[in-house]
């Protein structure tokens, strides 16, 4: 599957469109917070992170080593949050945006 | 659909509302800038975005990104979308939708790529194609508040045709002094131009800024066009956490 994405690098957009899915589940802005990720220890802000998919499932990988960090899927129901490649998530609350 | 009343600022960016289409403005032969009308919209910062919702008759739902080209008009938003032949909802948004008609936008969402006019660094701003919408915001905003915060744009595009707002662009308009604009042409240059090129690092160093200006930098594009471009600007000694980028894939959209 790596492999398969790296044969199309332009197909991914970058973490700025989980604004809106986020904001669903967030109270304050999410894709401004900064991860730290699992496998390769990199930070940086969601808006940094590789989307692959559209619509009703959303994966989102490290910027540096390409492993998942995030995933969202939605149904009419509910929202499932996969944060199993994030050690932390850091929110900004308080500022303005 | 309302939602519950769940108070404050989450309620305003998360639910999805009603928007009536008012205007449509051709902006190149594939390109269409949509003006929505949109209740209650709260405004939005330079930069940010709303999510789109179209749902067919047969109850097909596409849900799409695109950025906000302009400041607010009190309840009205521009947006600008490309004609593609293979995005499932650019053709529709682009081509089949006609004023009076109501879709479904959320947001203004984001709050990393966006230019605040209280800042006053130098700006930079960097775009490929459609990655325009956005930075054009971003000049848009600073005119209408008079700042005078110095901007620099260079702007990539295959073809003089190809170029969005182009008027107003090429005409620098009261209130621009301060910005400078540089067109990039990749495929056909203008009569008279230099010769087809991309954007190299040089060009990024003549027309932008000096990283010791400490310039914030906003570039938006295509995938490659956005990986390119940002690493050019690490390697000319830009601060990496100066740089904000924002990348869509192939198939259109912001």
């Amino acid at each position: 599957m790596d492999e398969d994405l790296d044969l199309y690098p332009d197909l991914y957009e970058d973490g700025n469109a989980l604004a809106g899915p986020l904001d669903e589940v967030f109270a304050v802005e999410a894709s401004t917070a900064v991860t730290r990720c699992a496998s390769c220890g990199r930070t940086g802000r969601v808006a940094e992170l590789r989307v692959y998919g559209r619509g009703a499932g959303l994966v989102a990988r490290c910027a540096g080593c390409q492993e998942v960090v995030l995933r969202i899927v939605r149904t009419p129901r509910e929202v499932w949050l996969d944060l199993r490649g994030t050690v932390s998530l850091r929110l900004p609350v308080g500022g303005p945006g | 659909m309302a939602r519950a009343a769940v108070p404050g600022r989450l309620a305003a960016r998360s639910a999805w509302r009603v928007a009536n289409l008012v205007e449509v403005r051709p902006e190149t032969p594939t390109a269409r800038t949509l003006v929505l009308e949109v209740p209650g919209w709260p405004g939005h910062l330079a930069g940010q975005h709303v999510d789109v919702r179209l749902t067919s008759e047969d109850g097909y739902v596409a849900e799409r990104a695109y950025s906000l080209g302009a400041p607010a008009d009190d309840e009205r938003v521009e947006l600008t979308v490309q004609v593609v032949g293979d995005g499932e909802v650019s053709p529709f948004l682009g081509g089949g939708l006609s004023p009076g008609d109501p879709l479904e936008v959320r947001g203004p969402l984001g709050g990393w790529f966006v230019w605040r006019p209280e800042d006053p660094s130098p700006v930079l701003l960097v775009a490929g194609g459609a990655g325009i919408v956005p930075l054009m915001a971003m000049t848009r905003t600073r005119r209408l508040l008079g700042s005078r915060v110095p901007f620099r744009l260079v702007y990539s595009v295959r073809t003089p045709a190809d170029v969005y707002y182009a008027d107003e662009l090429l005409n620098p308009q009261p209130g621009d002094a301060g910005l400078e604009v540089t067109i990039v042409y990749t495929r056909e240059s203008p009569p008279g131009g230099p010769p087809p090129s991309r954007v190299r690092r040089e060009d990024l160093a003549e027309h932008g800024w000096p990283p010791e200006l400490a310039p914030l930098c906003f570039v938006c594009g295509p995938t490659g066009f956005v990986e390119a471009m940002a690493d050019a600007l690490v390697a000319l000694d830009h601060d990496p956490a100066r740089i904000r980028t924002e990348r869509f894939g192939p198939t259109g959209g912001t």
